[in-house]
């Protein structure tokens, strides 16, 4: 009853920079294959009409989802990776690669970080976006993400972080799996200050990410469908030398093992972190 | 104990001389005797040479070393006492993680390590040191123990990584992991990790947010093993060697990288060759770092701890770029 009268939202139509365009091309949905025509696929916030598969969102199209309309002012939004290891590389140079993600998907890392409010609620956030080498967690990931973190209990405001992560990113070595200590413990005080946070699991999130941050929420969210594990499920079948069932590592199994709180449409994520939002603080 | 590393190849002909010559005991020649002398003194100058100079696919070699020592055996060189507790309370006990109070040097501590397994029915029983969800939830339990009773906690990290099975999906790998490095954060006493051996990605760091990161001279410390890391990078595994190279896994580049704190010094030709001087030098760095950690105050020691990982992390800006995204 409650969620029904909050579904339409803001009712505000959803154009996007980097999406230009998309409203008069058709895309196919990879689980159900119906064509989805561009403009409607985007009113719907990219969910397929027909099967609620929930395709990814870039960052930037994430917030806007989110938040509350003109509410988020972005942090740190020109801290950028540099190559702590010189990287070796067979293929291309480290610093080659980021220059390259950055020019396709017009960021400078994988999170978006700052703070906004959702219902009026202010919040420090983070988000993930997989276009970014994988939504892989580097030096720049763990350090936005922290100060994401400090900025919560600076201003004691709640931390909302998205995550959408293959896992640690291979080129910054041991770098990046300290980043996984550095947000936890960062959380570690947001929790002494007893801040809540707010972990919301986008597909696909697994490995480093999931290992630190991610499941450390007071709350956990995920949206349908999302691959959410420790290991993705070519690992796992890699390790364990057999073939995995459909759908298993996701949010649902997630759920059903009692390793998150709930998965939520996404039509009706903003309605229900503010509701969160009102209950925790 | 025979040379028996690629790279000590070089060795293996002079070893072989040396032990012909050897064998003859008393009945060896004055001129042979000499000989002998010149020969020891090659060797080991040889050895000195190579492991000076290890790559850092030669140090996973050394690391891996079917002989090394492993947690087991430290205990049994270096603890007065050693009283193994079982099982997390919730699911099982696993077997690649062996924790419990022990005595060093007359010290209290909690020991928490991971043990491989030497024989073929003790990796099985270890799972290779390969941990499962359960294993990290006994060090968080003894850890918080730890806590309680005020003992410093000692961990000795060797493992290859955690277990990525689906049971362990089940059971909630990532979550085990994470609970740790939430808890050793600010855990409120000492932490000290030693890696001894293999330091395999997540699976390592979750007994591994310590005050002090220490390495053996040989051993290595990856945020993927140099396999996983080449299949990621190019899809294909037979790159591990610059896969290995190129993360700079070898304890002596993270040192030089300040990456860890401190080196323990290896006898010569690795561990494998000397595990009771392998255990003697580790005892002395531990007693060390243990001594100093005890000068602080509780808050120094957490706002170091914090300090510390806070600081981890090589990152620029960006200048005039047009990058810059004006607020949605
Ligand atoms: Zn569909």
């Amino acid at each position: 009853m409650v969620k029904e009268a909050a579904v339409p939202s803001t009712g505000q139509t959803w154009t996007q920079p980097g999406m230009d365009g998309i409203g008069n091309v058709a895309v196919k949905c990879p689980k159900c294959k119906e064509i989805l025509y561009g403009r409607d696929w985007e009113k719907n916030l990219r969910v397929c009409s027909r099967c609620d598969f929930h395709f990814k969102l870039t960052a930037y199209a994430r917030i806007e989802l989110l938040v509350d309309r003109g509410s988020f002012v972005e942090l740190d939004a020109d801290i950028i990776s540099i190559d702590p290891l010189n990287f070796v590389s067979r293929s291309q140079p480290y610093t080659a690669k980021l220059g390259e993600e950055q020019n396709t998907t017009n960021l400078h890392e994988a999170v978006v970080s700052g703070h906004a409010t959702i219902e009026k609620k202010p919040l420090a956030l983070a988000v993930m976006d997989f276009r970014f080498i994988g939504g892989s967690m580097g030096s720049v990931v763990g350090e936005k993400i922290t100060r994401t973190i400090e900025l919560g209990i600076e201003r004691r405001i709640p931390v909302l972080i998205v995550s959408a992560s293959g896992g640690a990113r291979m080129q910054e070595g041991l770098y990046s799996l300290m980043q996984m200590v550095k947000t936890s413990a960062a959380l570690a005080k947001l929790g002494e200050a007893k801040i809540p946070y707010f972990s919301l699991l986008t597909d696909p999130t697994v490995g480093g990410v999931t290992a630190s941050f991610a499941t450390l929420g007071d709350v956990i969210i995920a949206e349908p469908g999302a691959l959410v594990g420790f290991a993705g499920p070519r690992v796992i079948e890699g390790f364990m030398h057999t073939k995995l069932p459909e759908g298993v590592v996701s949010s649902e199994f997630a759920l059903q093992h009692g390793m998150i709180d709930t998965v939520i449409h996404r039509r009706d994520l903003r309605y229900e972190l503010g509701r969160l939002l009102n209950l925790y603080f | 104990m025979p040379y028996d590393l690629e790279f000590e190849k070089p060795l293996v002909e002079l070893e072989k001389k040396m032990h012909a010559l050897q064998r003859k005991g008393d009945h060896l020649k004055a001129d042979e005797r000499v000989q002998l002398q010149h020969m020891e003194r090659e060797l080991r100058w040889r050895t000195e040479e190579i492991y000076k100079n290890l790559t850092s696919w030669q140090t996973v070699q050394v690391a891996r070393h079917k002989d090394r020592p492993y947690a087991a055996d430290y205990i049994r060189l270096l603890c007065d006492d050693f009283f193994e507790l079982h099982g997390d309370r919730v699911f099982g006990d696993d077997h690649a993680v062996m924790a419990g109070p022990a005595k060093l040097d007359g010290q209290k501590v909690m020991l928490i390590c991971q043990q491989k397994g030497r024989d073929t029915k003790e990796k099985v029983f270890r799972n290779f040191g390969i941990s499962h969800p359960e294993g990290y939830r006994k060090a968080h339990r003894l850890m918080q123990q730890a806590e309680k009773f005020g003992l410093p906690v000692i961990c000795l990290i060797d493992t290859s990584g955690a277990s990525p099975a689906l049971e362990d999906e089940e059971r909630g790998q990532a979550e085990a992991i994470a609970a740790n490095l939430y808890l050793m954060a600010r855990l409120q006493v000492p932490i000290l990790a030693v890696v001894i051996g293999e330091g395999g990605s997540g699976g390592a760091l979750a007994i591994s947010v310590a005050d002090r990161i220490l390495m053996l001279e040989h051993s290595i410390y990856a945020v993927a093993s140099p396999e996983a890391a080449a299949s990621i990078l190019w899809r294909d595994t037979s790159f591990a060697p610059q896969a290995a190279e190129a993360m700079r896994i070898s304890a002596r580049e993270l040192h030089r990288l300040g990456l860890i704190d401190g080196l323990v010094p290896e006898p010569l030709g690795g561990a494998h060759r000397n595990h009771r001087l392998a255990a003697t030098n580790l005892k002395a760095v531990l007693l060390k770092h243990l001594a100093e950690l005890k000068q602080l105050s509780l808050d120094e020691l957490l706002e170091k701890r914090y300090r510390k990982f806070r600081t981890i992390g090589k990152h620029g800006k960006s200048v005039g770029s047009n990058m810059l995204r004006a607020n949605t």
